[in-house]
């Protein structure tokens, strides 16, 4: 497997250069960190030149508090499940990722669900809107400022959210308790 | 289970060889809110009428009552009963569910509408994925807010009379999902008169409460309203 990539990451060696700022090999998976320039001519030379005709995902991460800070993840494969590649890009707050749709079509709904989760927009894409929320919801709510219980938003005629209720209830349960009626969740007396 | 015993009036065997009859109380005065059912039903017990042709079947004297399984060749195609409790009995039998199968609990709503764990002994097995054409809407799922939108738009057009069931955890509650996604619970949208626990809950137990909607259609005052507006109009 990994003497398949051994071709591949000398290509991308030879065709990026200053591009690859570092890679990472942990347990036959290769990662290669790139410049969010040099990701748009990484990416489709992976799928012309090297192969890689899947795209298996795109993802993101909040590095909140770094600067650059976002990170976008794109996962690459080939048909035969012989080579994985592993793409990392750094990308600030105000910068656009260019879209990877041209080369892949998968990358449709995946760059909608990372503008949707996360907000970082992508340059070139044809119709980049929230797959996940609905269209109007303000918040992203993967970034790592936004709480798991959510914020209070209202649009009146097409939807509305709540902020839920985490550990304090309403409905506990009391473990410990003698038998299993008395352990079942009960609605706490909400202040 | 609908019993006639509980219903029938027993004083009242009233035989009729052509069927559709109306019956007139002591004063002659034709019965209130009589519609074109096919059996006869009034509001107050008639006079006992014995025909010529036939032995009568019961026989009651005002100290003992007679009680007997209906028999439709001894007693006709007619019994008597109220009217609130003919309605909610044709309406309990014959819920139309509106599955809103939204996640995991749909799949034990399948289960229970399979062969197994038949709902169609209950007459719930039309599932009518027409909110117009439904009853009941049993809510089997996660209730996301995107899909809150659309399962309130769907309540609002089914007809009355209807009854909303809240199946499984995260349709009465959200369930394990406290997240900014997930509706806490169909009842902030709609009226919920059944929650059924469960993560999924079983086909039993979606059918014990099926069976307490059923309950519940019973003890209704099912012709409340239109008694209303009549007494409206005539007082």
């Amino acid at each position: 497997m990994s003497a398949v990539l051994e071709n591949d990451l000398p290509a991308l060696r030879e065709t990026l250069g200053t591009g690859i700022l570092s890679e990472n090999e942990f347990r036959g998976e290769n990662t290669l960190n790139v410049s969010l320039e040099a990701l748009p001519k990484a990416l489709a030379f992976c799928k012309e030149k090297l192969n890689y005709e899947l795209l298996l995902d795109i993802s993101s991460l909040d590095h909140f508090g770094e600067d650059p800070r976002f990170e976008m993840v794109y996962e690459l494969a080939s048909l035969d499940d012989t080579r994985h590649l592993r793409l990392k890009a750094k990308v600030s707050e105000d910068e656009s990722v260019p879209t990877a749709i041209h080369l892949w079509k998968a990358a449709d709904w995946h760059e909608r669900e990372v503008w949707d989760m996360m907000g970082i927009p992508f340059s070139g894409h044809p119709d980049l809107r929230r797959i996940l929320m609905w269209e109007g919801y303000p918040y992203f709510p993967l970034r790592k400022d936004f709480p798991l219980a959510g914020r209070p938003t209202d649009m009146p005629d097409v939807a509305f959210s709540g902020v839920a209720p985490l550990e304090g209830g309403p409905f506990v349960t009391a473990p410990g308790r003698e038998g299993g009626a008395k352990r079942e969740p009960r609605a706490r007396h909400q202040e | 289970m609908f019993d006639l015993r509980d219903h029938v009036i027993p004083q009242a065997a009233h035989f009729h060889p052509q069927g559709l009859r109306f019956c007139s109380d002591q004063a002659g005065r034709p019965p209130p809110l009589v519609k074109s059912f096919t059996i006869a039903l009034s509001e107050a017990p008639c006079g006992t009428i014995v025909p010529a042709n036939r032995v009568p079947a019961m026989e009651s004297t005002a100290i003992t009552p007679v009680h007997a399984a209906y028999d439709s060749k001894i007693e006709g195609n007619i019994i008597f009963t109220r009217v609130d409790a003919a309605i909610n009995w044709m309406r309990k039998n014959s819920l139309w569910p509106m599955p809103m199968g939204l996640a995991c609990c749909a799949i034990e709503l399948m289960a229970t509408a399979s062969s197994r764990f038949d709902i169609s002994r209950f007459g719930m097995e039309v599932m009518r994925f027409s909110p117009r054409q439904a009853d009941v809407m049993i809510v089997a799922g996660t209730v996301t807010y995107k899909m809150a939108l659309a399962v309130k738009r769907v309540w609002d057009q089914m007809p009355e009379p209807k009854w909303c069931i809240a199946m499984g955890a995260c349709a009465s509650s959200g369930g394990m999902y406290r997240s900014y996604a997930v509706l806490q619970g169909i009842d902030q949208l709609i009226p919920v008169d059944v929650y059924i626990s469960g993560c999924p809950p079983r086909p039993e137990a979606l059918i014990e409460g099926l069976m307490k909607l059923q309950e519940k259609i019973d003890a209704e005052h099912s012709t409340g309203e239109q008694k209303r507006t009549f007494f409206e109009e005539n007082a």
